[in-house]
């Protein structure tokens, strides 16, 4: 038994290249996959004792399609987009005010230190999360245009950057 | 990449001699050594038939040694030289205990880890852990008949890179082959999971001695996956026992103990919190070797009272675990308990309010740990059948990054993420023909390098001289399935490769390990002491030296009168690192990296207001 490991992510799980994925098959695959390649499977064999390199891969290709913003870039990558292009450093301007906005909404919150606000900030960040997925979605699958795809990744970025800056602040509260 | 060759299922593992593997939970309070006999997990016994051996080591003035229950009856006539919960000083300083006022030892402050000076000369809490380990090898060996291929020795899920470093080192200091370090919770799953077909996502909740985790897996077809941990590795039945300790010397007017009496005190302490688990109130009497009577009575209202901050502190972890799993409480199936602390009502009943259901407690919480572990080792050296298949997938538990411009920490492998992981980043010179660049690696979820974790610090020489910004120095980090990190570095640009391969420099190299085998422990301490002022005058260099660079690019974020303290402390730092006495070099250095804490913040305050009007994403 081998698994092929110079596939790309989508391949190694036998899924196909789409942004819309099935995250129970996802899931099951990347189980199957470890359950051939984890060092724990061969740790007891004189000859591969607990080799690494099959699990390491393994994860590395789960973590890439187990988020949206990562699998996103990765497809973008895959079509030959350079990593300069998918993440460069430009805002569209019209976006640009909006992350001001929201920025300053969490530091409020966070500075007086307002649970409710920041969980009914986690709330809205989440619909217009789910928002720019489903447009993602169509850019990518639907209508395959990657510059406007590659765009709406930026602002799924920072979106996802702003969750992790809730949740730090409502970690931060817990105590 | 290269095709990975597997073995066909059964094609070596064909018939061969079980091998004997053992599952080790050691704990804080007590240890236990488990194994898989006829495919059931068992513990196994001492002389006495008991399973389990009290954490507690006695070194006796004539040089013996005295462990588990032996070692309980010097409690009180030797507190000094009778060390219990060792696990709490695992890979930590002095400024890292808890209660440390309330302990009886003679403490040495040495970088890395502290030290206790005993009456058999000074002892690091990887040798008095590996006392503990070695009796339970001896045990397990007598006990099945032969040398051990292998053990699974678990740790606290929450255990940070020091601490397991520590935990490996005890372990192969007492002569064990290491198949793994598991995670307690996980351990205590696989045990429950394994026993009860289990599916679904499950949390596990650990209250031991000393520690706390807080894990959530997912069970599906024979794979334990887990997806958050979180916890706090001070935190457990000995805090409780310190709070009935505090409250019975403020009730008893008493003069303050002697280190033979507060033991003393703290036995009652525990023995009462025992008993209150069963009844409504329970006696707080006895007599103190200073001629002096204590006699309370301690009510369950009392003791609730006194400890709910020690309950409402256990689900700050089980909040983050949750958040970070993207659960909330109702999602959770079932609430395994594990741990002796577990059995309190009153934590019981915050644990089934929280989530909403009574918790699970038809395992014995004292045995569960040990007894997944044995599992695990079994399989590790093969002995499974080709129809037991079972899988962990465990996570890291807390970010690993490295520092950057302003002390800041730049993650580089997020917690939670699955082992075994890889992630890499690239960094490149800032100065015309640098051939040099160092690293600072650091673990822990906090902002600023300060607050974190340190674990190593290395530099990569040897990189060809070329145009500030030209070279691309590619940092990886590796974290496998123990949860043990290794860091690599290379210069990628130019056909000459200038690479570095770094463990974290408070862990044991192999061959100091064989050396202190060797050398019956005798010398261990002053290589040791020797390495520990090397490091410290290096990080000395290091810290002066960004201070210079941060001084001389940002000096004016800073007045006169606040500048003049953190010059002085500079030229102290300077003279203290051209010493010899680590313990002093060790006080400067933090003197100065808390003087500068504050310029610090005001450092990254600009850099990220530089970002705001550059509009830059990366910082927004
Ligand atoms: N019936 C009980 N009521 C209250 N507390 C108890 C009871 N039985 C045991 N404990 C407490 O449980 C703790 C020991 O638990 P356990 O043996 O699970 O810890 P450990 O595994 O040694 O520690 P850790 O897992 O933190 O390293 C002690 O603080 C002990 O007092
Ligand atoms: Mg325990």
């Amino acid at each position: 038994m081998s698994v092929d490991l110079s596939l790309d992510f989508f391949s190694l799980f036998g899924l196909p290249y789409r942004f819309n994925l099935d995250e129970t098959a996802l899931d099951r695959a990347w189980h199957a996959l470890q359950t051939e390649v984890h060092p724990d499977r061969t740790a007891h064999l004189p000859n591969s004792r607990g080799a690494m390199a099959g699990a390491l891969r393994v994860n590395e290709a789960y973590a890439a399609l187990k988020k949206p913003v990562t699998r996103a870039q990765y497809l973008l990558e895959l079509t030959g987009m350079s990593l300069d292009a998918i993440n460069g450093n430009t805002v569209a301007p019209e976006y640009l005010m909006e992350q001001l906005e929201w920025r300053e909404a969490v530091e409020e919150a966070r500075r007086v230190n307002d649970v409710d606000a920041l969980e009914q900030l986690a709330l809205r960040l989440q619909i217009r999360t789910d928002g720019v997925i489903a447009q993602l979605a169509e850019e990518l699958d639907g209508q395959r245009d990657l510059e406007a795809a590659a765009d709406t990744v930026r602002r799924l970025m920072f979106l996802d950057k702003l969750r992790l800056g809730i949740d730090d602040a409502l970690a931060a509260l817990d105590n | 990449m290269a095709l990975l060759q597997i073995a066909e299922p059964g094609q070596s593992a064909a018939p061969h001699k079980h091998r004997l593997a053992v599952g080790i939970d050691l704990g804080t309070t007590n240890s236990l050594v488990a194994t898989v006999r006829n495919g059931i997990a068992v513990c196994l016994t001492d002389g006495q038939g008991r399973s389990r051996m009290p954490s507690v080591v006695h070194y006796r003035e004539d040089g013996g040694i005295e462990l588990g229950f032996n070692a309980m009856s010097t409690h009180v006539s030797d507190p000094r030289n009778t060390i219990v919960s060792v696990k709490r000083f695992m890979g930590r300083g002095l400024a890292d205990v808890t209660h440390i006022e309330a302990m009886p030892y003679v403490f040495e402050e040495t970088p890395g880890m502290l030290r206790l000076r005993t009456v058999q000369g000074s002892k690091s809490p990887v040798e008095i852990s590996a006392e503990l380990l070695r009796a339970l090898r001896e045990r397990a060996e007598a006990s099945l008949g032969g040398e051990l291929t292998g053990a699974v020795v678990t740790v606290p899920a929450y255990f940070d890179d020091a601490q397991r470093q520590a935990t490996r080192d005890a372990a192969r200091l007492a002569g064990l082959h290491v198949l793994r370090l598991l995670n307690e919770p996980t351990a205590a799953a696989v045990a429950y999971g394994l026993d009860n077909a289990s599916e679904g996502v499950y949390a596990v909740f650990d209250l031991g001695g000393g520690t706390f985790d807080l894990s959530i897996l997912k069970l599906t077809r024979g794979v334990f996956e887990v997806l958050a941990t979180n916890g706090d590795t001070a935190l457990g039945g000995d805090d409780f026992d310190h709070r009935l300790y505090c409250w019975a010397l403020d009730h008893a007017r008493i003069a303050p103990p002697s280190a033979e009496d507060a033991r003393r005190l703290q036995m009652a302490a525990r023995a009462v919190k025992e008993l209150l688990t069963v009844s409504e109130e329970a006696p707080f009497r006895l007599r103190l070797g200073s001629g002096e009577e204590v006699d309370l009575t301690v009510t369950r209202a009392d003791f609730f009272g006194m400890t709910r901050p020690l309950v409402q502190k256990t689900l700050v972890p089980v909040k983050r675990a949750l958040r970070d799993a993207g659960l909330l409480p109702g999602d959770i199936k079932g609430v395994v308990m594990v741990g002796g602390a577990t059995r309190m009502p009153h934590v019981q009943r915050a644990v089934a309010e929280f989530f909403g259901q009574e918790p699970l407690t038809n395992l014995d919480p004292d045995k569960v740990v040990a007894l997944g572990a044995s599992m695990q080792a079994n399989a590790l050296v093969g002995n499974r059948r080709e129809d037991d298949h079972w899988l962990l997938l465990d996570v890291i538990p807390l970010s690993l990054g490295l520092e950057t411009m302003g002390g800041l920490s730049e993650k580089i492998i997020p917690r939670n993420a699955t082992l075994p992981v890889a992630r890499a980043q690239e960094f490149t010179t800032f100065k015309d023909g640098q051939t040099a660049m160092s690293f600072h690696v650091v673990q822990g979820e906090r902002e600023l390098v300060a607050d974190c974790r340190s674990l190593a610090r290395f530099e990569l020489r040897g990189i060809p001289p070329m145009a500030a910004g030209a070279a691309r120095v590619r940092v990886t980090f590796q974290v496998d399935a123990d949860g043990l990190l290794s860091v690599s570095a290379c210069e990628t640009s130019t056909g000459v490769e200038a690479s570095i391969h770094v463990k974290p420099s408070y862990g044991l190299t192999d061959d100091e390990i064989a050396g202190m085998l060797r050398s019956g422990l005798e010398h261990a301490s002053d290589d040791l002491a020797a390495r520990a002022l090397r490091e410290q005058q290096v990080e000395a260099e290091r810290l002066l030296e960004a201070c210079a660079q941060a001084l001389a690019t940002d000096g004016e974020l800073l007045g006169e009168a606040e500048r003049a303290p953190i010059d002085a402390l500079i030229a102290r730092l300077r003279q203290l690192a051209a010493r010899d006495d680590a313990a002093a070099l060790s006080a400067g250095i933090a003197a100065l990296t808390r003087a500068t804490e504050e310029f610090a913040a005001r450092r990254m305050n600009r850099t990220l207001r530089a970002a705001l009007t550059g509009h830059n994403i990366d910082e927004l």
